[in-house]
């Protein structure tokens, strides 16, 4: 059976694509993914080589035929999301920033002047990389449907795994707790929560915890920066204790992650010292317990 | 005027710089668009005096007048019904309380109940001289749709303020939803390979929404030089650079606003006030 890891952090910042990448370093016969598809850059460190790219058509979007359109006002009136704007110009006009592509003016307007149609929201890739095969995807600019973008990377990292005979896909989590990390994290076979001693990182930690609790996957937690607040790691250790969460690593705070970075390298690669180390140890403890 | 505080990405200080810039200019109101996540208030300890509830729309469907004809579910854009043989079945957490199927039931058997997706919180944090209003979304672990939230915490938005918006980090439907409506935004970044990748997507989006932009630089000392020429390249006003600095991280983690206790740091957000006002006039 393919077994799936997904790494997240409630926040962004807190170190969660360093130790995906390093994973991508440590660990065989897997297929990364990038979930983040709102701001992907996972690519920055594998430096992925496309090998297939497709279109992703994640809904359709309302048209408005001026050439038809009465001005009414009906669809205006009818919208919940103040998706059609009126311009002194222009007339009834749709605002695609505010439009939630529900249909409902299309359904409404009484010239038939609105229709849907397919749109591209962005693209998705299957690349090669240095540390194996990795699936990722580029949401358009101002597009949503992020969700749907996650659960397509993960269905083609499980196709290319199931053709390509491998046991593993790690994927790099989305930040936040809302419709892309539920998307990400739903039916994977453990959850790494990557948090930092900062009260936000513990307040985020707790909510993404919470999140996985409620769909009921395994989660193990990863201190980062740990020697910038002990007070608050403590509190994260209690925490952790309280709930029976293990703590598979402890990272020292270290420049030379960020030297790592810029030179985008992942930090198994480019020597960071006690980083290094325990990030080597923490793959072990989390294989073993996937493997379990 | 509404100035948001985006990022690519979360944990570049979009907080910090947010919640520091709200305690040091006048007549400022603070809202905490970053629902999934609001943090502002860690820092701001506001008294909460007002919550309320915020509700979406779900379609209720009385069995008693539906044929099972499946017209409901065919027109859900996001597959939030199921009809079966003796039953229509809702999917509150894909949908997305648009109104379609009650508007297309030929049998009128859809009404709509609400659902409770989150609250919203206000109050004042007290401040020598005026206090800052403070708002903030809370989505309920759980729930996907933060859209509808954002948008009931921007209705506070006080014009006669100046309103900072905390935004949500990435750049899809949260983040639209609020800078829709914004006259200037602030985007945060760090000086590192990620941190520009993140901020040219956050631009690409501001300038798709047409709102005027500046770039602040956290932690500017810890990088390289790539967000400065690739923001002296496009044109990017750079409107601040904060180094990283030790107090600043400190203060941060055990929940203290910079500017607090550093009356330096609070001329220089003040400043920063100053240098949007002249963007926005050229
Ligand atoms: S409902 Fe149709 S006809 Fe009326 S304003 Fe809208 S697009 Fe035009
Ligand atoms: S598709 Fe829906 S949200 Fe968009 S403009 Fe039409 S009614 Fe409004
Ligand atoms: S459209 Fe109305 S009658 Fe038809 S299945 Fe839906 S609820 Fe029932
Ligand atoms: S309200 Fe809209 S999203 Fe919800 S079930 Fe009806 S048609 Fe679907």
């Amino acid at each position: 059976m393919i077994k799936e890891l997904t790494i997240i952090s409630g926040k962004g910042g807190t170190g969660k694509t360093t130790i995906t990448a390093a994973f991508a370093s440590l660990c065989e016969n897997k297929i990364m993914t990038d979930c983040d598809v709102d701001a992907a850059d996972l690519h920055l460190i594998l430096q992925p080589e496309v090998l297939r790219q497709e279109s992703f058509i994640g809904g359709r979007a309302p048209v408005m035929d001026k050439s038809i359109c009465t001005e009414c006002g009906t669809c205006q009136e009818v919208c919940r999301f103040n998706g059609i704007d009126l311009d002194p110009d222009k007339g009834y006009t749709i605002n695609s920033f505010a439009c939630d592509n529900c249909a409902l003016c299309a359904f409404a307007c009484p010239e038939e002047a609105i229709s849907m149609v397919d749109s591209v929201n962005g693209n998705w890739f299957i690349s090669k990389t240095p540390y194996g095969k990795m699936v990722h995807a580029k949401l358009g600019i101002a597009e949503d449907n992020s969700g749907k973008l996650v659960t397509l990377v993960r269905q083609q990292a499980k196709k290319l795994a199931e053709d390509e005979g491998l046991s593993l896909i790690v994927n790099d989590g989305p930040p936040g707790i809302g419709c892309p990390v539920t998307a990400a994290i739903t039916g994977t076979s453990l959850v790494l929560v990557v948090t930092e001693p900062t009260l936000s990182g513990i307040h985020d930690m707790e909510r993404v915890v919470d999140l996985c609790r409620h769909f009921q996957i395994p989660v193990q937690v990863c201190i980062n920066k740990y020697s910038i607040n002990l007070v608050n790691t403590q509190k994260i250790r209690e925490y952790c204790a309280h709930l029976g969460i293990a703590i598979v690593g402890e990272l020292p705070f270290e420049p030379l992650v960020n030297k790592a970075l810029v030179a985008r390298q992942n930090v198994i690669d480019f020597e960071c010292g006690a980083v290094t180390r325990v990030v080597r140890k923490m793959w072990q403890e989390v294989e073993k317990q996937m493997m379990a | 005027m509404i100035i948001a505080v985006a990022s690519g990405k979360g944990g570049t200080g979009k907080t910090t710089i947010a919640t520091n810039l709200a305690l040091s200019i006048p007549q400022a109101q603070y809202i905490d668009c970053d629902v999934e996540e609001p943090n502002g208030n860690l820092f701001l300890k506001a008294e909460i005096q007002q919550k309320e509830d915020v509700g979406v729309p779900l379609p209720h469907i009385d069995s008693a007048l539906c044929t099972y004809c499946g017209i409901c579910a065919k027109d859900c854009e996001f597959n939030a019904l199921a009809v079966l043989k003796d039953r229509v079945m809702v999917f509150p957490e894909l949908c997305h309380g648009c109104g379609v199927c009650s508007y297309v039931c030929p049998e009128k058997a859809i009404s709509e109940g609400e659902k409770i997706i989150g609250v919203v919180e206000r109050g004042v944090v007290p401040q020598e001289g005026e206090d800052l209003v403070f708002c903030q979304g809370v989505l309920n672990v759980g729930e996907p749709m933060s859209p509808p939230l954002i948008k009931k915490a921007k209705t506070y938005a006080e014009p006669t303020r100046t309103v900072i918006m905390d935004a949500p980090p990435g750049t899809s439907c949260p983040v639209i939803q609020t800078l829709n409506g914004a006259d200037f935004c602030l985007l945060v970044t760090e000086p590192t390979p990620f941190g520009l990748n993140d901020l040219e997507l956050a631009v690409g989006v501001v300038r798709q929404m047409k709102i005027p932009f500046g770039v602040i630089i956290n932690r500017s000392d810890s990088g390289d030089q790539s967000v400065v020429e690739y923001c002296q390249r496009e044109n990017i006003p750079l409107l601040m650079e904060i180094p990283l600095n030790r107090d600043l991280a400190f203060a941060y983690s055990k929940g203290i606003p910079y500017v607090t206790e550093n009356s330096e740091a609070k001329d220089q957000f003040g400043q920063l006030l100053v240098a949007i006002h002249k963007e926005l006039q050229v």
